[in-house]
This record gives C-alpha cells, sequence and structure tokens, in this order.
C-alpha cells in the first residue's frame, strides 16, 4: 500500500491503459466499472462515440478514448472495460478503455501540474507512482468539450 | 404563525372562484335576469373577498369588497345588469387575475391600486344612490332580526361552550387583578363556518384582532392546538380589556368565515371548589343539550350538500411523485419484459410458470393504466377560459361569434395540459381574426349572421384529437400561393405543381400570414410555425382541412401518454428497431418487380395510392449483411406503411420481430441524436433498441 495515505493532501486515481501508457482519472468521477457489454449502435451521432448501453435500467451513451484521442481502434478484449463516468447534474456517460487496472493514492508533491497553454487540453498534470509515469485525465474538460460541440 | 403554508390554498381557491365568476358573468351577459346566476357570483365574489382579506392582500381586497357591492345592489334588484357593467366586472377580474399571478410568483399582490377600476364601481353604485338608503335601512332591519335570531340562539345557552372550561386557580387570580384594575374579563366562544378550509388560520386572525385590543388569558384548545388545527369548529377563549363587549365581539365577526362569536362579561368564579362544582354542573346540564347541537348540525348538513356539487373526493399529489410512480412502473416492465423473454428460451415449460407469468403480465398492464390515468387531467381546465377570451375578442374585432365546445372531459398527460393551452388559444385566435369574416360580409353572403367556432376534442384509440374549426371564409389556396411567391419561399413554377395540401402547409411556414391587416389579435405570422413546433415537441401532429367559403379545421392529434407505448419491433440488417404502432397502417410484402420508380425515387402502388419507399438501411446507414442480398431480391420486401396526416410512406425492413409494450428513455445528455431517433427503450433481455420516429420519413 501507498505510504502517503496518512498525507492531507492526497487524491485517489483510478489507472487505465491505453495501448503501453497509462493514464489516471480522478476516482470522485467514477460511478461504476463494468464489463464490456453488447452496445447499440446511434446512427449519425459524433464518431467517437460508440453507441448506448443499458446499465440497470439507464441508458448511458458510449464513447471510445480512442477514438476521441484519434488512437487507432483495437480488438476488445477479455480486459476491456466500461468506466461510467458521473458528470455534472447526474448525467452519466461511459467510456470504453482497454484495461482498467488499480487504484492508487497520489500525494499532491507527486503530481507535476500542467500549465494551461499546454497542448495536451485533456491532462491536468502527470503523476509518479513507483517509478511509472501516469497523464492525469481531465475528465470535466472531457465532458464539456462534448457537450459544446 | 406563517400564513404562508395556505398561500398554496390560497391561489387554487382563487383560481378556482375566478372561473366560477367568468363563466358566471358570462351566464348573466346572455341572461340579465338570472337570479341563481347573480347569487352564484356574490358567493364567489365574497369568498374571493374573506380570502384575500385573510392573506392579508389589501388591494385585492379592495377591489373584490366593492365588486361584491355591486352584485349586492344587483341581487337587491336595485341596479340593472348591462354590457357597460359587464365590462368593468370583466375588467375587475382581470385585475383579479393580474394580483393573483402576481401573488404566485412574488407571494405579495404588488401595488397596482386599480383605482380607475374601483372608481368605475362605485360610479355604478351611485346610480342607485337614491335606492342605497333604502337598501342600507333594510339591511338594517335584516341585520337587527339577524341579531335577533342571534340572541335567541343565544338564550338556548348551548353555544356558550366556554361555561364549560375548567379555570385554573392562578388564572383566576390574573383575571381578578384585572377586574381590580377596572378592565373587563370577557369569555367568548366563537363558532367558525362549516365550510371553512383556513381553520387555523381564521383563528389566528381572530387571535391576532383580538390581541390589538386586549390579552387573552386562556384559550380552549390551547393555541398551540389551535395552530396546529387540533379543533373542531369552535374554540373558546379569556379576554382581558379595557374595550367595550361589542367592539371585541365586532372584531372577531369581521373575520371572514366566521359564524359567529358568543360573548359575554365573565364573572369569576369565587371559589376553588366551587368552579368545579360548576364545572360539573354546567357539563351536566350541557351535555344532553350538546346532543342537541349536533343533532341540529346534522339535520344542517344535508341542506348544505343540496345546494353545494358533490365534490370528488381527492388527493393532491405533487406531480413530481407522480413522475417517480411513472418511473418505477416503466423499470416493472421492463423487468416483466425480461421475465418473459427468458420463458421464451427455457427449456423446461412449466404450466403454472407461464400462468403466473401471464398474470403478471395483465397486473403490470393495469398496473400501467391506472398511473397513466392518475396523471390524466381532462382538458376542461384549459379550455374552460376560452368562451370569455372569444367574447372579449368578439367585442375587440366587432365580429358576431359564438364558441360550441364539445369533450371537455377529454383526458390528457398533465405534462401534455399544461403545454396545450397556447397552441390551442392560437387557432381560436385564428380563427376569429381571420377565419370569420365579418358580420358584415357574412349577411351579404347569406351567412347566419353570428360566426360559429367549434373546439371539440375526443379520444381516438391512443390519441386524442382536438379540432378547432369555423364556419368562415375558408383558406383561398391561390393567396397563399401569391403570398409565398412575394415573399420568395417558392418560385412561380413550384406553386403551379403545388397540391391544395402543400400549399395550405406553407402556412405553417415561420413568417407567414396571409391576413392584409396586421391586427394585435392573431400576430405577425409568427404564429402557426411556432403552433406546429409544440405539437410536434408533445408528440402529436396538426393539420389543416380547409374549403373556401365553408370554413377550415385545424387538427390536433396528441398522444394520450408520453412514456409507454404499444411499438412494433423490426429487423434492419441485424439491428433491432422500435416503429410506434400508433402510426402504422399495415404491413404489406412487395415483389421487387413492383417496385417503380418516380424522379428516380422508388414507390409503390399500393392498391391505388403511390407510396414513396424508404430503405431503413439506407437512412440508418447500416451496413446490409452480406448473404442475404440475393435472396431478399427473389422473396420479396417487408414493408411497413406509416402515415403522417393522410401521407404515407413503407419503410423497407428485413424481418419483422412482433408487437411489444415499450418503455421510453431518452438517450442521454452527450450524444447528438438525429431526428429520426425519438429515443430508446430497452428489451427484455437488457439490450438496447433505439425508436424510430417515423414522421420523419413521411
Amino acid at each position: 500500500m501507498d505510504t502517503n495515505i496518512s498525507s492531507v493532501n492526497t487524491k485517489q486515481y483510478i489507472i487505465l491503459r491505453f495501448d503501453s501508457e497509462q493514464y489516471g482519472i480522478d476516482i470522485s468521477y467514477i460511478d461504476n466499472i463494468v464489463r464490456l457489454q453488447p452496445i447499440t449502435r446511434v446512427p449519425h451521432t459524433q464518431s467517437y462515440f460508440l453507441g448506448i448501453i443499458n446499465l440497470r435500467g439507464e441508458i448511458i451513451p458510449v464513447m471510445s478514448m480512442r477514438r476521441k484521442f484519434e488512437l487507432e481502434d483495437v480488438d476488445n478484449t477479455n480486459l476491456t472495460r466500461i468506466l461510467i463516468i458521473k458528470a455534472e447534474g447526474n448525467a452519466k456517460i461511459g467510456i470504453l478503455v482497454d484495461e482498467v487496472r488499480e487504484v492508487v493514492t497520489l500525494a499532491e508533491e507527486d503530481i507535476e501540474k500542467l500549465t494551461a497553454d499546454d497542448t495536451r487540453a485533456y491532462l491536468t498534470g502527470v503523476g509518479k507512482h513507483n517509478d511509472t509515469l501516469i497523464s492525469l485525465l481531465n475528465i470535466s474538460g472531457l465532458i464539456s468539450d462534448i457537450d459544446n460541440e | 404563525m406563517d400564513l404562508s403554508q395556505y398561500l398554496e390554498i390560497f391561489i387554487d381557491e382563487t383560481k378556482e372562484h375566478l372561473q366560477t365568476l367568468n363563466d358566471q358573468v358570462l351566464i348573466l351577459e346572455a341572461e340579465p335576469e338570472n337570479i341563481d346566476t347573480v347569487n352564484e357570483i356574490f358567493r364567489a365574489a365574497h369568498s374571493l373577498k374573506g380570502m384575500a382579506g385573510t392573506m392579508g392582500f389589501k388591494r385585492m381586497q379592495r377591489l373584490t369588497h366593492d365588486m361584491e357591492n355591486v352584485f349586492s345592489e344587483i341581487r337587491n334588484g336595485k341596479l340593472n345588469v348591462n354590457a357597460d357593467m359587464v365590462d368593468i366586472v370583466f375588467k375587475c377580474l382581470d385585475a383579479i387575475e393580474g394580483y393573483l399571478t402576481c401573488i404566485i410568483e412574488t407571494a405579495d399582490e404588488g401595488t397596482e391600486d386599480n383605482e380607475e377600476l374601483i372608481g368605475l364601481l362605485n360610479d355604478a353604485l351611485n346610480d342607485t344612490s337614491e335606492e342605497n338608503k333604502q337598501e342600507s335601512e333594510t339591511k338594517q332591519q335584516e341585520k337587527a332580526e339577524k341579531a335577533d335570531e342571534k340572541s335567541d340562539e343565544n338564550t338556548e345557552g348551548d353555544k356558550r361552550k366556554y361555561l364549560s372550561v375548567p379555570i385554573a386557580d392562578f388564572e383566576k387570580n390574573a383575571m381578578s387583578e384585572a377586574k381590580a384594575k377596572g378592565l373587563n374579563v370577557y369569555a367568548a366562544t366563537v363558532y367558525i363556518q362549516e365550510s371553512c378550509l383556513l381553520k387555523a388560520a381564521r383563528a389566528f386572525l381572530v387571535f391576532k384582532g383580538v390581541e390589538g385590543k386586549g390579552e387573552v388569558i386562556k384559550s380552549v384548545p390551547n393555541a398551540q392546538d389551535i395552530e396546529d388545527e387540533r379543533f373542531e369548529l369552535d374554540f373558546s377563549m379569556f379576554i382581558v380589556s379595557e374595550s367595550p363587549i361589542d367592539e371585541i365581539k365586532n372584531i372577531i365577526e369581521s373575520v371572514s368565515e366566521i359564524e359567529e362569536a358568543v360573548i359575554e362579561e365573565f364573572d369569576i368564579p369565587e371559589e376553588v371548589h366551587e368552579t368545579v362544582q360548576k364545572v360539573d354542573e354546567s357539563k351536566k346540564s350541557d351535555e344532553p343539550k350538546k346532543e342537541v347541537v349536533e343533532k341540529k348540525e346534522e339535520k344542517k348538513a344535508p341542506v348544505k350538500t343540496n345546494n353545494k356539487p358533490v365534490v370528488n373526493r381527492s388527493v393532491r399529489v405533487d406531480i413530481d411523485k407522480l413522475d417517480d410512480l411513472m418511473n418505477l412502473v416503466s423499470e416493472l416492465i421492463i423487468a416483466k419484459n425480461g421475465l418473459v423473454s427468458v420463458t421464451g428460451v427455457a427449456t423446461t415449460q412449466d404450466q403454472q410458470f407461464n400462468e403466473q407469468i401471464e398474470y403478471l403480465e395483465r397486473v403490470t398492464t393495469n398496473l400501467h393504466e391506472s398511473v397513466m390515468k392518475t396523471r390524466m387531467v381532462p382538458i376542461e381546465s384549459v379550455v374552460n377560459r376560452f368562451p370569455r377570451m372569444i367574447r372579449d375578442l368578439s367585442k375587440k374585432l366587432n365580429k358576431e361569434m359564438e364558441l360550441i365546445m364539445t369533450g371537455e372531459d377529454t383526458e390528457l398527460d398533465r405534462t401534455v395540459i399544461d403545454e396545450i393551452g397556447d397552441p390551442l388559444m392560437h387557432m381560436l385566435r385564428n380563427a376569429a381574426d381571420h377565419g370569420l369574416e365579418s358580420t358584415i360580409d357574412r349577411l351579404k353572403i347569406g351567412k347566419p349572421q353570428v360566426g360559429t367556432i367549434r373546439l371539440d376534442a375526443y379520444q381516438d384509440g391512443n390519441n386524442v384529437t382536438i379540432e378547432v374549426s369555423d364556419d368562415g371564409a375558408g383558406i383561398d389556396v391561390e393567396k397563399i400561393k401569391q403570398k409565398a411567391i412575394d415573399k420568395g419561399a417558392i418560385t412561380e413554377e413550384q406553386a403551379e405543381y403545388m397540391s391544395e395540401k402543400e400549399a395550405v402547409d406553407l402556412l405553417f411556414q415561420p413568417a407567414f400570414s396571409t391576413a392584409e391587416k396586421i391586427s394585435d389579435v392573431s400576430g405577425r405570422g409568427v404564429g402557426l410555425d411556432v403552433v406546429k413546433n409544440k405539437i410536434e415537441g408533445l408528440g402529436g401532429d396538426v393539420e389543416v382541412a380547409s374549403k373556401l367559403g365553408e370554413g377550415t379545421t385545424f387538427i390536433v392529434r396528441l398522444p394520450l401518454t408520453l412514456a409507454i407505448i404499444q411499438a412494433l419491433m423490426v429487423d434492419v440488417c441485424g439491428e433491432k428497431y422500435a416503429l410506434p404502432l400508433n402510426s402504422i397502417v399495415t404491413i404489406e410484402e412487395i415483389l421487387p418487380e413492383d417496385i417503380k420508380y418516380v424522379h428516380t425515387k422508388e414507390v409503390i402502388n399500393l392498391r391505388g395510392t403511390v407510396i414513396p419507399l424508404v430503405r431503413l438501411n439506407e437512412v440508418l446507414d447500416v451496413e446490409p449483411l452480406e448473404v442475404e442480398d440475393d435472396e431478399l431480391n427473389d422473396e420479396g420486401l417487408v414493408v411497413v406503411i406509416v402515415k403522417k396526416g393522410d401521407k404515407q410512406a413503407g419503410l423497407v425492413i428485413d424481418k419483422l420481430l412482433g408487437q411489444q409494450e415499450i418503455v421510453i428513455k431518452p438517450l442521454g445528455k452527450f450524444i447528438h441524436v438525429p431526428r429520426l431517433i425519438s429515443g430508446a427503450t430497452i428489451l427484455g433481455n437488457g439490450e438496447v433498441a433505439l425508436i424510430i420516429d417515423s414522421n420523419t420519413l413521411v
């Protein structure tokens, strides 16, 4: 376990994988993590939306992080998961990821904040954890981006 | 004590009274001699005044008070109803409605004094100032008589409930001290009218009034119980005051809905023991008398109910709670569909299990219907303001017209009701302004002098249809075409080939008005397109039928419910879609050689009607399944014929999957949905299927 748990300024992140890169999402955004299930295609919608799924009676749109980041599609595997993100106003959105690895706790001093003019607008910073680097995703930026399109 | 908790009741009741007043004054205008109507109006005006006073809305109270005076005169035959007066009264009603709107928005009546109206009302009254004097005399006589009656009642004794109130020592001391200081000690029992809804509020006002003049030493029940409305129709109080007894009595009885106040100077019991004895005695002697009173009240009760319409027993429920309930029913239906689909694949066909499933299906369907019914409101609540509106329009436009309404009891979902008022109003205004000819023109062409506007509502399967029609000039198609050409909306060539129907549909284009004059009655052509949008937003549609010279009919179709519909499930290249059943006409099998081409578009000739074909796999962007391509062509196509108004289209699908009750769900906030898709639904096996809005394809 992490030694920094007792530290005041810590946050928990869920670590995901795309190809060989690791990304982190602030755990407070996560509503749920579900296994891959059949996704119903929606015609004539944004290209990065794969479609909609049924999560316990609720219809939730699912987007592909790969398509959003203009990465190549890969075949879904046993490890593919859908992260259910809770946005403002209780609206939910699903994000398809290659793999969900673990939950880590990062202290503030382990995070290197990115400046606003950084080109990687969907990142808030980079975290160091056990000698690996984790790109921390700016979820609210990502969502408001969808909203505005 | 806070009056705000009564505000909601006040608003509801005021609306009700205003509606009664509007209706009755309309009747009065037609039959000025109808004394029942006058009585009804007087009662409503009086209640309004009382309620406004109770809630502390002084300006509103003043206006209603003066209005009540006028009707009091009419009731007594001192004043005759004439057109001017009806106009004034209608203006007053509008002013009161203004107050009400203000109250709904800000919980305050605002600052509009409406002096002008009050002046007009008083002028009407002063016309009869001579008679007024006589009137006031008779009033005084009446009052005297009333007083006599009251004293008669008093002598019966059993109204003095305060006699049976036990008085504690310290209270007795307080009274004696007050007496020693030269103050008066009164005991009073206040009776509230049986019909009173805000008993605690009335009692509060009594207390407030009395406390302005003295001090309430004791009350039975105690103040807290009164505030919580834990009392019957009366309460007793002991008052210390320097004011004379009549003044206190007046203060109490000036609170509206107070039946009467029995008050007298109170003899302080000398000794505690005696008090107890007295109490016992009075209790004993009171008990049989109380029974008499109760019996009397029982006798009174049926008489009262005869006068009033029988009120339905009802509970007020927040619409949000009904929404929650509806959502739960939706979940239940999804769960039920899940169970049904499991039994479909189950290998063991247990007879009993299937029976239970069928039972469950029946129950959920009934439950859905019941919940739907609780959300249904008769359209009466929307249309009942229209007669008044038409009357005003008739005056304003100087056209004689009457409104005939049928099917006011037709019910619609609450959410639809809330939205439908404005579009209907707009169509009525259109009918009155553009539809009907002027009275002179009507006489010239030999039509009845009075134009007729009809509003007919009826249920038609899963839809409710509302027709707004007039017997006016009808729509001049050529005029519309010309107008459209002038505005550059269409070319002359297009106009020539345009069917009558298409031309009429131009009316629903934004910024289109054929009235040569712009009037403030039916705007500047920013109307019908808004009407159409609103109705389509509610899942309905609107169309026009018109005959030149005979009149125009607007036909509005609305769905009964928004959340759960019957649908036909279809397969398009392996994907499942739901088609709302109410737009489907028939299902046909078409051979490939029957497909003809018009302007390179595919059409079929179905029993004499040419219907365009829509290949769903193309509009939905589905990749066709490779193997079956040849087979399809050989076997023929499954075509679902759908309609929108009297237009039809054939949707080409691959397979029919069956009919199902489906729950419409939104697709979520983030994903962009084409207009073609009206929502999604969850199937029995948990799969999600999209619902196709076939209206967009016709």
